[in-house]
């Protein structure tokens, strides 16, 4: 006779066989998905280049070592490869300053619209969208219609008298700057728009009514109560503009590359597939720090409500 | 009354909502009150009658169309809230979610600038008024509604405002806590000597508490007086009938001087009533009657009917009597242990008003 021990063990024993069943399909996603295409890009970067891309399967370091350094090609002494160092710098300073401007647009711009009466406010938000019915490309391209030298800006600026030859815009950090913010402000409107929908705006009267200045309001009530929302936005800004592609291609031109650049010149051009892919895991890699030392620095700010 | 300066005063306030199109909303039409120092004051009407419209304006919230607002003399109306010396708990209480239980309390000292060791010594006191010491380091949502309406006492009476706002602040307590609570209220407005004005739609809570009360409806402010003013000589039909339960009378007056009148009820019984305002020999008026003033025989009075329910509620008995002339009555009676002094339905009864007992109203 089985003792309710057995019973119970036997009980768990189907639910933790059950619960592997129930998880596999999502399981196996992950694997497919993420997990295999990742490793196979990690065996890639140790392996040595093939004659027209490809890789042959011979084993080594090279791809790493020239991430960072660069073998001279007469007394092959190493040195920290300069272009690649001011491409991954070029990178993370301008997602840096497309982040903190998204931020600062996009914050009143969220206000306005969570501020606005209830009915309305669906409207406001299928304008922010209205941006992304069109491809990513055209809106690229009509960048540069604007940014050109005989393009609105210039021609506003000569028309004004404020200058009288063009000034130099396109294939500019300026020009890649401006068009990541316009990419990508909607990214940050709409999960700051979702954290201050939330907001008790009788917590603001509040603190206006206990002599807070509205910039004290915006400091100690708003800004810490919108705070989730703050870091979504930057972290769903911060990494696509990481790996941007086509902004820095189209407004960048050949000299302001980024990453996403340096990558797809690697497996087109280059034919150095396993350069590409340690430049890859590298480009993971600093997002991976940037997320955890933002991440902990915003807890840390806002530690004491936790 | 002694030379009392009045702590808050409006003249004249007109707050117009403009809404779309034609439908602009008077939420307050010309209201002028005093409200004294140190006073327990209320607003009391149902809601939309533009109690919270005038809260709100004295917190500096939202602005009159028309009118001032004086703060001992000074004409607050254009300052923003962060300005007045004036705090307000919250119907909602809407303490902060992400600041402790003393950080809440200090958020208006803070706010004012003041040294670091001040806050501490005042937040402590206050925790001390409220009893709520041993939850300072708390999260707001960690703690009971009752304890949240503390809170928010505390904070709002912390940088020592010359007036504190109350807007329903216990409506959404349960029953026994409210009771507490207003016991609470009371000492708290005795123990610091503040201007209280307080807003409530419950008639009970206002006579309960306060030293005056304006009873409100449309915008208008109707009558101001104390709780006994209020309930025992209201001045119209409407005040009458917001507070307490009430019957009322027609009759006609005969003749009225130095605040009473005699007037002819419809029964032909003549009796004598207070009033708060000049009638003409003649005139049709509205007489009221507390069930408790009324006093129910068994032989004939100013008043006939018949016995309809009767209802025992352990302290005195309601009974429902129907009059002669179709009209409803009610007289409460309190309890004595007398055998053979109580009503049954279907009784043929008299009722006798006394000559204090009712008061006549303007419509």
């Amino acid at each position: 006779m089985a003792t309710a021990k057995e019973i119970a063990d036997k009980a768990e024993r189907n639910d933790i066989r059950s619960r592997w069943l129930l998880s596999a399909p999502a399981l196996l996603i992950v694997f497919l998905a993420a997990l295999g295409p990742l490793l196979i890009v990690v065996v890639y970067s140790f392996l040595t280049p093939g004659n027209y891309g490809d890789v042959k399967w011979q084993f080594s370091t090279d791809a790493w070592v020239s991430v960072l350094l660069q073998r001279d090609a007469f007394d092959d002494t190493l040195s920290f490869a300069s272009a690649h160092l001011s491409i991954f710098w070029r990178s993370v300073s301008l997602s840096a300053m497309t982040t903190i401007l998204t931020l600062i647009l996009g914050f009143p711009t969220a206000y306005f619209i969570a501020t606005r009466p209830e009915h309305r406010r669906d409207i406001w938000l299928f304008l922010i969208t209205i941006p992304f019915w069109t491809n990513l490309l055209i809106r690229t391209f009509a960048m540069q219609e604007v940014l050109r030298n005989d393009g609105l800006i210039n021609w506003l600026l000569q028309l004004l008298r404020i200058t009288d030859h063009p000034i130099q815009l396109m294939y500019t950090n300026f020009a890649v700057l401006l068009g990541m913010v316009y990419v990508f402000l909607p990214l940050m409107v709409l999960p700051l728009y979702a954290s201050m929908e939330k907001i008790d705006f009788r917590l603001i009267e509040a603190g206006y009514d206990l002599y807070a200045t509205r910039f004290q309001v915006l400091r100690r009530i708003i800004v810490p109560l919108v705070a989730p929302g703050i870091v979504a936005g930057s972290i769903l800004v911060f990494i696509p503009s990481l790996g941007a592609y086509v902004t820095p291609r189209v407004l960048g031109g050949g000299t302001n590359l980024m990453i996403g650049n340096l990558i797809e010149l690697q497996f087109g051009q280059g034919r150095n597939w396993p350069l590409g892919a340690a430049l890859s895991i590298t480009l993971m890699a600093i997002v991976m720090v940037a997320l955890l030392f933002y991440v902990r620095n915003m807890t840390r700010s806002d530690g004491s409500h936790g | 009354m002694t030379a009392m300066r009045p702590a808050v005063e409006a003249k004249g306030v007109t707050r117009v909502f403009q809404g779309t199109g034609q439908d602009a909303v008077r939420a307050l039409d010309n209201v002028s009150v005093s409200i004294r120092e140190n006073e327990f004051f209320t607003l009391l009407g149902p809601s939309g009658c533009g109690k919270t419209t005038l809260l709100r304006l004295i917190a500096g919230f939202d602005f009159p169309s028309a009118g001032e607002i004086l703060l001992y003399g000074q004409d607050i109306a254009p300052l923003p809230p962060f300005k007045r010396p004036v705090n307000t708990v919250f119907q909602s209480y809407a303490l902060f979610p992400h600041m402790t239980v003393a950080e809440n309390i200090g958020f208006g000292l803070k706010m004012l600038g003041k040294p670091k060791a001040e806050i501490e010594a005042r937040v402590d006191a206050m925790l001390t008024l409220v009893h709520m010491q041993k939850l300072k380091s708390r999260r707001t949502s960690q703690i009971s509604g009752g304890q949240q309406q503390r809170v928010a006492l505390a904070r709002a009476l912390a940088p020592q405002p010359k007036v504190l706002l109350l807007d329903e602040p216990l409506s959404a307590l349960d029953y026994k806590l409210r009771k507490e609570m207003q016991i609470e209220l009371k000492r708290l407005q005795h123990e610091t000597g503040i201007t209280f004005i307080f807003v409530t739609h419950d008639q009970e809570e206002a006579l309960t508490m306060s030293d005056r009360i304006a009873v409100m409806s449309s915008g208008k402010i109707l009558q101001v007086g104390t709780p006994w003013d209020i309930y025992d000589h209201p001045a119209q039909r409407f005040v009458a009938d917001f507070i307490g339960e009430t019957n009322f009378l027609d009759g006609t007056v005969e003749g009225a001087a130095d605040g009473k009148a005699r007037v002819t009820l419809r029964s032909g019984a003549r009796i004598l009533a207070t009033t708060t305002s000049d009638f003409r020999p003649g005139s049709q008026a509205t007489l009221m009657v507390r069930p408790e003033h009324a006093r129910l025989v068994k032989a004939a009075g100013d008043l006939s009917g018949t016995v309809e329910t009767v209802v025992y509620f352990g302290t005195d008995t309601h009974i429902h009597i129907r009059l002669a002339d179709g009209g409803p009555f009610i007289v409460r009676q309190q309890n004595s242990r007398c055998a053979g002094c109580g009503f049954e339905a279907g009784d043929k009864v008299g009722i006798q008003i006394g000559d204090a007992a009712a008061q006549m109203l303007k419509d």
